[in-house]
Formats: structure tokens, C-alpha cells, sequence
């Protein structure tokens, strides 16, 4: 069994799989020069200079041997035979697979402006990535240099609070008419600019990158806007999405739509590939497809392409949960709320403290929480048991939500 | 640096020499000691990394934070008074000598 991709999704395939009852060869390939790491501190702790690079590892080298993983690193797949049932590297050797897990994340989609070789203009994904900007924004401390942020969502808005933490002065350049746009509600949108405008931030909506201005060595010095306005700046950071890596499975002929399509068990129109994680679009029981890239997508997706290699089903269907850390606030968001027609908040957005609760139909489809945590898990669990509360039981923080659970899974609660 | 014991649920004993700062999930994570997971990477946002806390040395740590509290609520294991999640507790000299016991499921 290969898994290309050693990310969060690749890596728990091959342990599913070795879970999962397989005793043939585990074969894990990353392309990046380094084995699992956790990405969510990239952003945060690790890009501060608050972490090592040692603390962000997945699996001790031991930990992957004891479970006969082999991990090779630094590896790219170029092609996929699926006749032949083997994979072309880009050595020009050829590997064989009984079972192909493809977990090839996605990549920082590009600006319209080139800029890839401007000093002191990064992107965020992987590990070199943060390694390069965290030296890029301690100069910006170091020498009074502003930040500028392309991107207002949710690794943008990450950056920008880490930056404010060492001091940076930080702008942030939102295309839309609001941050965080695609996926939180107008009022929470608002909070979250209120959040980066009390620390300092200044936040420009509607705002389109016309250029990178550059001195004599090649070095960042300001960006231009469309409408004229430039902004000095000695780093500059774009944060505008991500495109999955599905090429590998499109050239082998497999379906892809902004992703490689999968179902509930991760699994392709090929018997003997499933794909997990970032790289997918995962179509619904209404025929939609749905991209999600967090930790938890590529965990239960990772589990479930591996089984399925298996003949096990265990189909990933539960509510998709998600969070961000920005300053001492932690955003939590567990469920979709894309389509709700009601959101109904409970707290008060001034107390920095508060969930929003979405409805569609009536019926309770997804809850984002802010500085709630105890609250959101409990919501978590109404939506894990399909239960729903009444708009007014959502606003009443007197009710207790608890009451609302079945039986079993109040049992030990909150 | 402080030295750490984890016990494993089926009694099998390791003992690592934790930098300070480390939480304890990554110091179980680097060392390769399994029963922690520790999903999320140490944000507190999974419950994976459950542990728990000696009796003898639940004193010498400072309470868990409200984030905590409530994530404690989703561990897959049984829930005791001395739970923890480890991706909270940082190393440093005053936890020196501590014993933390892992549960037989994180998921």
C-alpha cells in the first residue's frame, strides 16, 4: 500500500491502514525534505519564534518503524499507471501499489501580480514557508518595517495577529467587502475587523493589488492598489486561498472538480485509489461537492480512504469542526453554515465572549463560537446527535442546552 | 528541563528529559511514547492527548484554563478528576520528577 503525501491526511491513512488490519508493506511519501508535522502552529507559536521546528512533529521516526511505516521524504510522484498499478517518480524509477492513498494537500493559490521573486514576499503552507517568513517578520520588528497582508481570511488574519504580537505594524488587504467573507456571517465579520482594528491593524476592504514595488536588490519596498494608493512595506505576505493538488490524479484520468472527487469514504471510480484531505472534493448525498481543508477533514478522511482500500466502510459524515486562534481569541466552528437562513446569536458580541447559532429551516445546521469553548462543545454534540434547539433557546443563555442531548451522549457532559 | 515519566495503560514505564516550554504532548510525540495523539497540534481543540495526572503531583500543577475544562468534556477515555489535556502542561523545573498516566483510547 502507497500513500503520496505525508501531511495530516497521509499519515493517518497509513496508521488506518496498519489499524485497519493490513500487514503488507505501508509505504508513506512526502515530497517536503522533512516527515508529518503539525501545520496549525505555523501561523501562530512557530512563526512568532515561541517554537522549534522539533516541537511541530507528528510521529517520532521510532513511533512510524514500530508500526513498519516506511516514510520517504523528499519524494514527488510525477505519474500514476493505473493499468499497470505503479507510480512514476520523478527519478524515473517506477513503484508498484496494490492500494493508492492520494493526500497531496493543496498549495497557496497565486496572485494575479508575479511576485515569487521579490525578497521579503512569502506565502504560508508548509514548513520552509513559515521558517522564511518568521525571519522575515522578526526583521520587520527588528528594523520598524510595516507587514502587508493580501488575504483577509483565516491564515491572513493568523499572520497579521502574530505580527501584531512581535510588534510589526500590520496592514491587511481584503479584496472582498469584508474579512473572513466566504465563511462567516456579515456581524461576525464586522467582530473579527473590530478585533484586528483594536490591536492595531488596519484593515482595507474592496482593496485589489495592482503591483509589488521593489528597490534596486530586489527587495519589497511598498505595494500598490488598483485605485492608486501605495503601501510602504518591508515584508508582504499573501494569504488568498488554496488550490488542490488533484493534477496527478487528473493526468491518470481520474475525476477532479476544484479537487479529486471522492465519496463519504473517500473513495475514486478506481477500486484501488481513495484520496484524503486538502487534494479533495467530496461529493454529497445531493450531488454537491464539498472542499473543506482543516485538520479534522484530513484525520476522518485520512481514516476512511485507508479502510476503504480495505473493503472497510467507514464513511466520514460526522460534523466538520474548525478553529483559529487570532490574539487571545479562539474561533471555533463546528458544522456548515453555508445555506442557513436564520443565525441567532447568544451572548453578547461586545463581551468577546458569544456563539452564533445557525439555522436552516428551522433546524440547527451549524454554531460558531468565540471564547466559548464549553458552549460550543455542547452545540458540537446537538449537531453530532442531530438535535436542534428553537431560535429562542439559542438566544437564551439561561437555557441549558444540555437538556436538549439524548440521554446517552449527555452522559459525562460539560 | 524537567524529567517526565509517562505510563503507559498496559503499566510499560518511560521516562524523558522534557526542554522547558515543551508541553508534555510533544514530549510524548518526540519520544515516540504511544497513547497521545494530540491531533491538533497543541491548539486545545481536539481532546487527543488526554492524560492522566499522578495524584501525588495533581498539586504542583496550576488548574487547567476554561478551554481545557471544556474540551475535557469530549475525551474519549473515562473522565477522572485527575484529567488533563498534556498539550496544556508546559515543562519546566517545578514539574521535575512528575508521572502522568495515559488512557487506553484517545479516539
Amino acid at each position: 500500500m502507497v500513500v503520496v503525501g505525508a501531511g495530516q491526511a497521509g499519515l493517518q491513512a497509513a496508521e488506518a491502514l496498519r489499524a485497519g488490519g493490513w500487514t503488507g508493506p505501508v509505504l508513506l511519501l512526502g515530497e517536503e525534505p522533512v516527515g508529518p508535522y503539525h501545520r496549525p502552529p505555523l501561523s501562530k507559536a512557530f512563526l512568532a519564534g515561541r517554537m522549534e521546528t522539533a516541537q511541530l512533529a507528528m510521529r517520532a521516526p521510532e513511533a512510524l518503524a514500530r508500526k513498519q511505516i516506511a516514510l520517504r521524504t523528499g519524494v514527488r510522484v510525477v505519474a500514476i499507471d493505473r493499468a499497470a498499478r505503479e507510480l512514476g517518480l520523478t527519478d524515473g524509477s517506477r513503484l508498484p501499489y496494490e492500494g493508492l492513498v492520494l493526500a497531496t494537500g493543496a498549495r497557496a493559490r497565486a496572485l494575479p501580480i508575479d511576485a515569487s521573486d521579490v525578497r521579503g514576499f512569502f506565502i504560508l503552507r508548509s514548513l520552509a514557508d513559515a521558517t522564511a517568513l518568521s525571519a522575515g517578520l522578526a526583521a520587520c520588528a527588528r528594523e520598524g518595517r510595516p507587514l502587508v497582508v493580501i488575504g483577509g481570511g483565516f491564515i491572513g488574519l493568523e499572520v497579521a495577529a502574530t505580527a501584531r504580537g512581535l510588534g510589526v505594524e500590520v496592514t491587511v488587504l481584503e479584496a472582498a467587502p469584508r474579512l473572513l467573507a466566504r465563511v462567516l456571517t456579515p456581524a461576525l465579520s464586522e467582530w473579527f475587523e473590530g478585533l484586528h482594528r483594536s490591536h492595531g491593524v488596519t484593515v482595507l476592504t474592496n482593496a485589489q493589488v495592482a503591483g509589488l514595488d521593489t528597490d534596486a536588490s530586489g527587495n519589497a519596498t511598498a505595494l500598490t492598489l488598483s485605485d492608486g494608493r501605495r503601501l510602504p512595506a518591508g515584508a508582504v505576505v499573501a494569504g488568498v486561498g488554496a488550490v488542490a493538488n488533484d493534477e496527478l490524479a487528473r493526468e491518470a484520468g481520474l475525476e477532479c472538480d476544484r479537487g479529486i472527487v471522492v465519496d463519504d469514504c473517500g473513495r475514486t471510480a478506481d477500486p484501488h485509489i481513495t484520496a484524503a484531505g486538502d487534494c479533495t472534493a467530496r461529493r454529497r448525498a445531493d450531488g454537491s461537492l464539498l472542499r473543506l481543508e482543516s485538520v479534522n477533514n484530513a484525520t476522518e478522511q485520512g481514516r476512511a480512504a485507508a479502510l476503504a482500500l480495505l473493503g472497510q466502510e467507514r464513511p466520514f459524515r460526522s460534523t466538520p469542526w474548525f478553529w483559529s486562534d487570532q490574539y487571545d481569541r479562539k474561533l471555533q466552528m463546528a458544522g456548515l453554515s453555508a445555506g442557513a437562513d436564520e443565525h441567532v446569536l447568544r451572548g453578547r458580541l461586545e463581551d468577546g465572549s458569544f456563539s452564533v447559532f445557525h439555522l436552516r429551516g428551522g433546524h440547527l445546521v451549524a454554531v460558531d463560537s468565540v471564547n466559548a469553548p464549553r458552549e460550543h462543545l455542547l452545540a458540537r454534540r446537538l449537531l453530532d446527535a442531530g438535535a436542534s434547539p428553537m431560535p429562542a433557546q439559542c438566544a437564551d443563555t439561561g437555557f441549558d442546552l444540555a437538556t436538549l442531548l439524548p440521554a446517552a451522549s449527555s452522559a459525562g457532559g460539560a | 528541563m524537567a524529567h517526565i515519566t509517562y505510563v503507559a495503560a498496559g503499566g510499560q514505564s518511560t521516562t524523558v528529559d522534557l526542554p522547558d516550554g515543551w508541553s508534555l504532548m510533544q514530549g510524548a510525540v518526540a519520544n515516540g511514547i504511544e497513547g497521545i495523539v494530540g491531533e491538533c497540534g497543541g491548539s486545545c481543540a481536539c481532546a487527543t492527548c488526554h492524560c492522566y495526572v499522578d495524584e501525588a503531583d495533581l498539586g504542583r500543577l496550576p488548574a487547567p484554563a476554561e478551554g481545557e475544562l471544556a474540551m475535557l468534556a469530549n475525551v474519549a477515555a473515562e473522565r477522572r478528576p485527575t484529567s488533563r489535556l498534556s498539550c496544556q502542561i508546559k515543562a519546566s523545573p517545578a514539574l521535575e520528577g512528575l508521572t502522568l498516566h495515559l488512557p487506553d483510547t484517545q479516539e
